[in-house]
């Protein structure tokens, strides 16, 4: 201190009048670097090689969009589209799902937590066990579920094996540990409802539908968005359950965009750079409009909070 | 990573000797192998024989990395351009296309003809592009029927050798209330080996390659007349339901269990069906039949093969090397009971003592005049193989669609071929 104070004074640097402005530019500097070098040059680079024919290991030609123009017309890029529409528009069904179990399982019964923990575990298992799981249940002839059809007089199925129920059975596998994910955000959800609230409303005689409606569910808004958020974007990472259930059979038709890129440019027989990556920047489109959308919801509400 | 260390081994290298231009001393530094002999046996021959190699050159450490067989399918790529090791494993015909044409492996044509390689003058052909050799074989396979011999007798069945016999066969079995033929298509390439046969034995295997080499149509009428060959079984109900369900290995069962009397596999099934409990006495082999009698057989034998990456450090080690694993005495040797359980590429090597590899020798020494074919996926180029073994099992499955998945082949092949 006596030496500090012996020093004449010569007034703030310009490190100390810009500290607020450079101290968090030096904390985000580290991580918009590699954002920067591995998502968003990338993204350019994807676009790029798109325009190309590459075998990934020789010289690429320039095709312009080519590649484009035999997206219109390949049938296993319209079944794989189609597939990606499915699991988005189906794997919705885990945020009712898991606002309805964390509904039934908000309760203060002894157990409880015992209960909630065996809900939620098979969000704790990695894909790759939730997808051996499913299919060995789905087995044409050992599998649990036949054993339950056959039981009840029907006639067994074989769900991985029959181009039409395939891409459902999956999508089913991974609503398991999907629900769980959602039940467990609602949980938490749930756990900030404010009692005055609830009290309110039931003074006001609304129980039931009514209640969950008009008082709960506005309050579990945030929540909802963040299993929106979650689940959608666990329905475009479908890779894993379909590469170990189907490997995107049977011939082909349990496909997604994800899975069908890298069969193109990176499987045992995809020699195919730019056509992947054409597959990968459409993938990369439809990913843009929740993003988008996401950024824009998250935006608007912080808008809303600061008014 | 895995070094091999200079211990050992030294007893049985001392033994060999090596028909090699550059002599034993001369080798120094380090030679990287990168290997995709993966699986439990083939990782013990391919660690002694690195040992092997190692102790014979006192001033060479050899560098041995095992990598997963499947993962290296796709790994090949990196591990050749990024760092390249000296010499790696990979498939014969069209399999090395991509990487010869990328300038990946090393013309070693060279080699060939300083008689390095003496006695593999008949698998040559599968190493060669454009005129050039690429590479040296170190095992290969047969293809064909492996039946329940138990069910055959019981049923008073013997082998057939024509399709009438085949057909009638099958008919007694499936009136016996089993499958004729056990498959797992789920991964695709079994169903590539039943097209493989039953296009050879309709249209001989000088038309087989002419379709590989995408100079004939697939909607061509002798296409559809295989197909009609298949179909012929497919309707009888001769292969096990929900083969679109299992891997090759998920089909096993079938045939251990009796409910499906024959695979037609290459020979590293014998083992899986030994394991599973099969008796030599209840397994035996046959050719697979002859459909057309006008065409010459011609039979599927993939080879597996050692290249040299063309950023090799350590040439003339890696020289050294492949002239080591070509010699008679390692082929016998690595081709064994005791190492790989297939045929030797070298012809002066002997031919293990067992059932099957005999049989399998003596099919393709004497009964494959038509020429020996590498399988679907190694002989089309990589896009047409999975594009077309996918339409086979959409077919295994649906024959119906047949007009559709073969104008789906023909749309790929004008494409692919161009």
């Amino acid at each position: 201190m006596a030496v500090a104070a012996s020093e004449t004074y010569a007034g703030p640097t310009w490190l100390q009048r810009n500290r607020m402005i450079v101290t968090p530019i030096l904390f985000l500097l580290p991580g918009l670097l590699f954002f920067g070098l591995y998502v968003i040059i990338p993204i350019f680079q994807s676009f790029n090689i798109s325009l190309y024919r590459w075998d990934g290991l020789g010289e690429a030609t320039y095709i312009g969009l080519a590649n484009y123009q035999e997206l219109l017309t390949d049938r296993n890029f319209e079944i794989s589209l189609w597939n990606n529409v499915r699991w988005l528009a189906l794997y919705l069904l885990a945020i009712p799902l898991g606002l309805g179990i964390a509904l039934f399982l908000n309760q203060t019964v002894t157990g409880i937590r015992v209960y909630k923990s065996m809900f939620f575990f098979p969000f704790v298992l990695s894909q790759v066990v939730v997808g051996l799981v499913f299919s060995w249940f789905y087995l044409p002839r050992e599998g649990l579920l036949n054993g339950v059809l056959t039981l009840f007089g029907m006639e067994p199925i074989n769900v991985l094996g029959d181009p039409d129920l395939a891409t459902y059975g999956i999508i089913a596998a991974g609503l398991w540990p999907q629900t769980a994910y959602c039940m467990i955000l609602y949980l938490t959800g749930l756990n900030a409802v404010d009692p005055e609230q609830v009290e309110a409303g039931r003074l006001d005689g609304a129980k039931g539908w009514k209640m969950l409606w008009y008082v709960i569910l506005p309050q579990l808004k945030p929540a909802t968005f963040i299993a929106f958020v979650v689940t959608i974007i666990g329905a475009l990472r479908s890779f894993d359950l379909i590469s170990i259930m189907t490997n995107g059979g049977p011939f082909g038709s349990t496909r997604v965009l994800s899975f069908y890129m890298f069969e193109k440019a990176l499987s045992e027989f995809g020699f195919r750079m730019g056509y992947g990556s054409a597959i990968a920047v459409v993938l990369f489109l439809i990913m843009l409009v929740f993003i988008g959308y996401f950024l824009w919801q998250m935006w608007y509400d912080e808008r809303e909070a600061r008014r | 990573m895995r070094s091999i260390t200079k211990t050992g081994a030294a007893a049985l290298a001392a033994t060999t000797m090596l028909a090699s231009a550059v002599s034993a001393q001369d080798l120094s530094g380090e030679l990287r192998i990168i290997s995709d002999m993966s699986n439990p046996g083939p990782r013990a021959v391919m660690e002694q024989l690195a040992a092997d190699f190692d102790a014979m050159h006192p001033n060479l450490s050899v560098d041995l990395t095992i990598v997963d067989r499947e993962a290296w399918k796709t790994q090949i790529r990196n591990a050749l351009s990024a760092d390249p090791p000296d010499v790696v494993n990979w498939y014969a015909a069209n399999r090395m296309g991509p990487f010869v044409d990328a300038g990946l492996f090393m013309d070693i044509t060279d080699w060939w003809e300083a008689g390095d390689y003496e006695g593999l003058d008949s698998v040559r052909g599968a190493l060669t592009q454009d005129g050039r050799q690429w590479g040296i074989p170190y095992t290969y396979y047969q293809w064909g029927v492996y039946y329940r011999e138990d069910i055959f007798n019981e049923l008073g069945l013997s082998e057939p050798e024509t399709w009438e016999e085949e057909i009638a066969n099958c008919q007694a079995i499936l009136d016996s209330g089993r499958k004729c033929y056990t498959i797992g298509t789920r991964f695709l390439w079994t169903a590539g080996g039943w097209f493989d046969y039953l296009n050879m034995r309709t249209n001989g295997f000088d038309f087989h390659m002419q379709l590989a080499l995408g100079e004939v149509a697939w909607t061509d009428d002798r296409v559809r007349e295989t197909f009609a060959n298949w179909r012929q079984l497919i309707d009888m109900g001769a292969f096990i339901d929900d083969h679109q369900t299992y891997s090759w290995q998920e089909a096993l069962p079938f045939m251990i269990n009796g409910e499906a009397t024959a695979y037609l596999m290459g020979n590293f099934a014998v083992d899986q069906l030994r394991n599973g409990g099969l008796t030599d006495d209840q397994l035996d082999f046959y050719q697979f039949p002859a459909i057309n009698p006008d065409v010459e057989m011609g039979e599927d034998a993939p080879t597996d093969t050692f290249h040299v990456a063309s950023g090799a450090q350590n040439v003339d080690a890696a020289r050294a090397f492949l002239a080591y694993v070509a010699s008679p005495e390692v082929q016998t040797e690595i081709n064994g009971p005791d190492g790989l359980g297939q045929l030797p590429v070298n012809a002066n090597a002997s031919v293990a003592d067992d059932e099957f590899i005999q049989q399998g020798f003596e099919m393709l020494s004497e009964n494959a005049t038509g020429g020996i074919a590498q399988f679907f996926d190694r002989d089309f180029p990589a896009e047409m193989a999975s594009i077309g073994m996918e339409g086979l099992q959409e077919f295994m499955v649906f024959p119906d669609n047949l007009d559709d998945i073969l104008e789906r082949l023909e749309a790929a092949r004008q494409r692919i071929y161009q």
